[in-house]
């Protein structure tokens, strides 16, 4: 059969019934060349220790569950190879910046009530009756807001993000994103509704352009660029004018 | 226990669930919904959805040819009245998608593009690159934030139904966070927590999909149907399952065996030109593919790979351009996961488990033989999918049958009392108590254990293709396991927080009973047809087997079966033919 090689996975545990501090431990772990590090903590969880908690699913890399950090960096563990990381120790954590739940699995909430503030849905400018059919929408008109639209939210990008470690309250890179996505949409007029959030201080303001959200992103969104579109908007927006950016 | 009384609670936050929520919410804003899933609604497994959802919107396409493509393709074990109500409703669920802001793809004037699958006659399935359900779930989840009164329970473990007098009181949750118990007393709930392809090894399924659904609804009285019919999607990566979707060879990707040679054309599915031709070759239903593989391998014409045999699946005359524009997930996932570049290399792929086309028993109004209880989407079964669905039908299935149960939930809510609370309460203590006791077992086997012999048991009996023999060593295995799960099973993980082993530990007391009602209603059926194949009664059997199975749940031990009639409007049974031979027929 295939070569099965021999690595250590040193992996954060926490429990929040007995810990008061996280901390490591190490198991060894046999693999093949295609064995991912989620494949790797799935063997760890099926023979060596059950207690192990991490969050998986789609194992294809489309839910976004399974971020978290694989020495030191922010990235998904179902498409991290073991056979890259050879040969070892692999550490791996939770991801920075959020609070530990148990083991390798965060506290999520934060994130999911900056989705809510910034009203990810389209605000319609005209409506008709479903009978009538779609609106057109042009090739060019979807690219425009496309790429922000690939978001999977799994979190890498909060994890990468400096000013989100100094302030959990920055709305972030995947929030601003999304905002942008549907200001970008040519079927939506929301952007007023959501100016409030993204003028704030803890909305586009808080970034420093650090890029390293874009760099980690697995699914290429470019969160900065989302966020730098929005400071021209909110500063045009300050001082009275209209949007030029995904303006209509 | 804490109690949270409600109007209406939606278990399953994927594209059914989610669907039924907004419905339930646009039909009565003043109803409460809990809208409870294991995981957050964007993980659900509608993600990983790539190729696309049905509905009729060409010229040149009809509402009848999306009726005969569904109930031909399920070699007429379809329920005629629900596949008529579906294909009239599948278009406008698309338009409203398209209003909540799905990205689908466009043709160059703005308007919708849509594109061939796997069965269909016309070009019928709408896409958003090979993204479809992925875009399809975001832009559910998305929208639903604007409706207050849907309150979502992420990460919450349904683990009972409390059923009195057969109608449906209250769901029993874990909190996974915490391992607190939550007890939801309700009028109404609606079942869409997917399907059950994870019993088995090899399928393209995401780790949720573990079928318990179906089995809290099935020890409480209500029946699965059908339930022997699996799907083998044919072109998944050996060894992970992972899914090249069918949307390749709808763009026009092409089957070839170990000496290049297009195989399909040897098994009914040819000749091989004119190509492309709808419902001809690589565009032929999924389930005569896959059985193609099989013969295939028998002969020895396929390829070895460490994960066993396969095929090689070949887009690279399609261009880098088109490939890299109608299907970026499949080349990064060929790239990532198999380490192939498809512009330049043919993708290994081979038959895996993909879709339960049986579930939870309901009528065109998602009602379950419980009353109150509801159920929709892949957990369902509304009787559109027959013997084999085709591709493109799921999704489009999810928003239908999704609002169809959110609206009538919510009428049922209104209409009827509320139960004393406290009552429903006290049967939930007893269940609270049992899972409670799971976790310090002291004797026992390991999960794991169980789960791997019941997969092998799965793989070996209940396969692509079935004997009788082969069946009733499953059948006896899983009879035997199940025994085994009832003497107990060892967790290493004593913790109530966030203890991911023992929600493992209760998804398998599940399994096991889903899984023995597809081996007994297998057994069962002894004929061929659509995904069921019987290599002992190869044939089709109209006098005998037109009917659906019923399984209802036998407690402790096995569960019985029995037929239900099949509803059929206006397409009597015919010969289910492909390619050339299906031009034919269809011109007669
Ligand atoms: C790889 C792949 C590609 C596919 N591509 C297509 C396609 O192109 N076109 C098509 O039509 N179909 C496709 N299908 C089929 C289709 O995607 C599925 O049938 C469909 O998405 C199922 O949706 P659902 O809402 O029923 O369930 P899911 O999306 O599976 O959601 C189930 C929900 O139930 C919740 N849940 C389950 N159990 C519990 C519990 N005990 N307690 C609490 N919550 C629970 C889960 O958390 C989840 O939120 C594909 C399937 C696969 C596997
Ligand atoms: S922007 Fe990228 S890194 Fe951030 S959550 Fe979305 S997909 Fe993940
Ligand atoms: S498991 Fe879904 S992204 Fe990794």
């Amino acid at each position: 059969m295939t070569d099965t090689r021999t690595i250590r996975i040193e992996a954060v545990r926490f429990n929040p019934e007995t810990d008061q501090e996280p901390r490591r431990q190490s198991y060894d772990v046999p693999f093949t060349p295609d064995m991912s590090v989620l494949q790797g903590l799935q063997y760890i969880k099926d023979h060596l220790d059950g207690s192990l908690t991490f969050r998986w699913s789609c194992r294809m890399a489309v839910c976004g569950s399974c971020g978290m950090m694989i020495n030191d960096t922010p990235k998904l563990s179902c498409e991290t190879f073991l056979r890259d990381l050879y040969p070892g120790p692999v550490k791996v954590a939770p991801l920075d910046n959020f609070p530990i739940q148990r083991d390798l699995a965060i506290d999520q909430t934060g994130f999911l009530d900056k989705l809510a503030m910034i009203k990810p849905y389209i605000v319609a400018k005209q409506d008709k009756p479903l009978s009538e059919g779609t609106f057109r929408q042009t090739p060019a008109q979807l690219e425009a807001y496309y790429q922000y639209s690939q978001c999977i939210n799994c979190l890498l990008c909060y994890a990468a993000c400096p000013q989100f470690g100094l302030n959990d309250q920055f709305v972030g890179p995947a929030a601003l994103s999304l905002l942008q996505r549907y200001n970008l949409d040519s079927r939506d007029v929301g952007w007023s509704v959501r100016a409030d959030v993204a003028n704030a201080d803890i909305g586009v303001w808080e970034c420093t352009v650090v890029g390293y959200c874009s760099e980690v992103c697995p699914k290429g969104v470019d969160p900065m660029h989302a966020i730098n579109e929005n400071k021209v908007n909110s500063a045009l927006d300050y001082i009275g004018l209209k949007r030029l950016v995904g303006g209509r | 226990m804490q109690i949270i009384s409600t109007d209406v609670v939606v278990i399953g936050g994927g594209g059914a669930g989610l669907r039924a929520a907004i419905a339930a919410t646009e039909a009565d804003p003043a109803l409460s919904i809990a809208l409870v899933s294991k995981v957050l609604p964007m993980r659900s497994h509608t993600v990983a959805a790539e190729g696309g959802s049905a509905g009729v919107v060409r010229e040149d396409d009809s509402l009848e040819q999306h009726f005969h493509d569904t109930v031909a393709g399920g070699d007429w074990l379809c329920d005629q009245d629900a596949v008529e109500y579906f294909v009239r409703h599948c278009t406008e669920e698309m338009v409203q998608l398209e209003r909540w802001g799905c990205p689908w793809s466009r043709k160059p004037d703005g308007s919708v593009n849509v594109r061939f699958f796997g069965g269909m006659t016309v070009q019928r399935t709408w896409f958003a690159a090979d993204k479809s359900g992925f875009h399809i779930l975001h832009t559910l989840f998305q929208t639903s934030y604007k409706y207050p009164s849907i309150k979502r329970f992420d990460e919450y473990f349904c683990a009972d139904l409390l059923v009195e007098d057969g109608r449906v009181r209250g769901v029993l949750a874990i909190e996974i966070a915490t391992g607190e118990m939550v007890l939801f007393a309700c009028n109404a709930v609606i079942l869409a927590t997917g399907g059950a392809g994870r019993v088995f090894r090899q399928n393209t399924n995401a780790g949720i999909v573990t079928g318990e659904g179906m089995g809290l609804a099935f020890r409480k009285g209500a029946v699965l149907r059908d339930m022997e019919f699996v799907q083998w999607h044919p072109t998944c990566l050996p060894g992970t399952g992972i899914l090249m979707s069918e949307a390749c060879r709808g763009e026009g990707a092409i089957l070839t065996n170990k000496d290049g040679y297009r195989y399909l054309q040897d098994y009914g599915l040819g000749p091989l030109d004119p190509w492309p031709r709808a419902k001809a070759m690589e565009l032929g239903p999924r389930d005569r593919l896959s059985q193609a593989f099989w013969h295939e391998d028998n002969k020895g014409n396929t390829i070895q790979t460490p994960y066993g045999s396969a095929v090689n699946l070949d887009l690279r005359h399609l261009g880098e351009k088109k490939i890299l524009e109608r299907l970026p997930l499949i080349t990064e996932a060929a790239r990532t996961f198999a380490g192939v570049d498809p512009v330049k290399q043919p993708i290994p792929v081979r038959p895996a488990v993909h879709y339960t086309m049986g579930g939870i028993a309901t009528n065109v109004h998602t009602e379950t033989a419980v009353a109150g209880l509801y159920a929709a989407g892949e957990c369902a079964s509304v009787g559109i999918h027959g013997a084999n669905r085709l591709g493109s039908n799921s999704l489009a299935e999810l928003l239908v049958f999704g609002k169809v149960a959110g609206v009538r939930a919510a009428q049922h809510a209104r209409s009827v009392r509320p139960a004393s609370a406290e009552r429903t309460a006290r049967q939930a203590d007893a269940t609270a108590t049992r899972l409670v006791r799971l976790i310090d077992s002291e004797r026992g086997e390991r999960t794991v254990t169980l789960r791997d012999e019941m997969m092998d048991a799965m793989e070996a009996g209940v396969g692509l293709f079935r004997t009788v023999n082969g069946l009733k060593a499953a059948c006896a295995k899983l009879a035997e396991l199940r025994q085994r799960y009832r003497r107990g099973v060892k967790l290493d993980d004593t913790n109530r927080a966030f203890n991911t082993e023992w929600l493992a530990a209760v998804e398998l007391g599940a399994m096991l009973e889903v899984a023995e009602a597809m081996a007994h209603s297998a057994l069962w059926r002894k004929e061929s047809r659509g995904a069921h194949q019987r290599l002992d009664l190869p044939t089709r059997d109209d006098k005998r087997y037109l009917v659906h199975t019923i399984a209802k749940s036998g407690g402790d031990g096995t569960p019985s079966i029995k037929s239900a009639p099949v509803t059929i409007t206006k397409s009597r049974p015919g010969a289910r033919v492909y390619g050339g031979a299906g031009s034919k027929a269809e011109l007669t």
